[in-house]
């Protein structure tokens, strides 16, 4: 069992709570409960790192994962024109559907199954509302810290058709990879889980850690007990167990190298 | 006293939504500049205590800007700004102003 603390402050593997031994597999615990809260009336946000309003100085990133909001957008309402650049940010819909226009000319609506990937780059502006007029959309709105600085923006989307009990890639560095492809070697899977189903991840690359974040129901993780919308970050390992609850069970998995804000440049 | 703040870069209309971000802080005053020769200027008029390096800055103007700034004014804090619109700044900003002011209190 993971237990909460108040440590590990300037530390740039991870921000917040935690942990168990100083070699070997590390574990980070935010329970859904602990998550910084916005509330705008037609937006409604938990943020698991510090975002906007929301500053906890142990809580600024797990690796180069520095924006995990679980957003829900009334009717008809949504984000204005607003810039973004130099993040790769990724959007994933739980329920409803999402219209995005951007400064690229790309007009598009998202919906469940779907993953929408933007590198913002140099910079791009964009909207993104609930395109409903009567029904609530909530997605997790996903900031990565970029590879390569200043590259040219980009977007792209796809849908993801489910298999139950697997996880599936929905996100890669590779273009000619499973899923959207982002400037960053991060790699997100998303599984559907049948009652206690035990499913083994195995990570891409050495030295990354993966985030796991519980959209729906329970799950034990390396032993740790999680509970809807708790996130888990663990690293220093090559693999990790989990095992879905009782119920039915939705996970992502973001898989993410454990160094910040080391970018390089990129010179045009 | 507000804290004054030099923003720089290249995407105009990024810039001016970043300096009227900071701008909304009372405590904080944001200036911009969108080319080396200008960040220089201001940063010689404002005295900024904290430099954001935001978008479309190359390598070579970066080490040209950091070497600028650090020789005038070695204490200036300098930080990439990421994001390019509300999310991060004030976080930037506030971790900024908190790793210098336990720098202040550590002597």
């Amino acid at each position: 069992m993971v237990k909460e603390t108040s440590a590990q402050k300037n530390n740039n593997i991870q921000s917040a709570s935690t942990t168990i031994p100083a070699t070997g597999l590390q574990m980070v615990l935010h329970k859904a409960a602990t998550r910084g809260k916005a509330s705008h009336g037609w937006l409604e946000s938990n943020q698991t790192f510090s975002f906007a309003d929301y500053y906890n100085p142990e809580r600024m990133h797990f690796g180069v994962l520095r924006v995990l909001n679980d957003d829900w957008v009334a009717p008809g309402k949504g984000f204005g024109r607003h810039p973004h650049d130099n993040m790769e940010i990724i959007s994933i819909p739980l329920e409803g559907a999402l219209e995005h226009t951007d400064s690229m000319n790309n007009t598009a609506a998202i919906q469940k199954g779907d993953i929408q990937a933007m590198s913002a780059g140099t910079g791009v502006f964009h909207t993104e509302y609930n395109k409903h007029a009567t029904i609530p959309a909530s997605f997790l709105q996903i900031w990565l810290f970029p590879k390569e600085k200043n590259i040219t923006p980009r977007y792209d989307q796809r849908n993801i058709t489910r298999i139950p009990n697997v996880f599936q890639q929905v996100l890669s560095p590779d273009k000619l990879d499973e899923g959207v492809w982002i400037n960053q070697d991060a790699w997100f899977h998303i599984g559907s889980f049948d009652k206690e189903t035990t499913t083994v991840y195995s990570l891409k690359k050495p030295g990354n850690g993966v985030y796991a974040f519980i959209i729906k129901g329970t799950a034990v993780i390396n032993g740790q007990e999680l509970g809807e919308r708790d996130g888990l970050g663990s690293w220093n390992t090559g693999e990790i167990t989990v095992k879905a609850g009782i119920g039915d069970t939705e996970i992502l998995l973001m898989e993410v190298p454990m160094t910040a804000q080391e970018v390089n440049q990129v010179d045009h | 006293m507000k804290i004054e703040m030099l923003a720089i870069g290249r995407n105009e209309e990024i810039l001016q939504t970043l300096v009227r971000l900071i701008n909304k802080n009372e405590q904080w005053n944001g200036v911009g500049a969108g080319s080396d020769e200008a960040a220089m200027r201001l940063f010689d008029e404002v005295r900024p205590s904290i430099i954001l390096l935001s978008n479309g800055i190359d390598a070579v103007s970066e080490e040209k800007l950091r070497r600028y700034f650090a020789g005038r004014h070695p204490a200036v804090s300098i930080i990439q700004h990421y994001g390019g619109g509300s999310g991060l700044l004030t976080n930037e900003i506030l971790m900024t102003l908190d790793a210098n002011n336990r720098a202040l209190e550590e002597g």
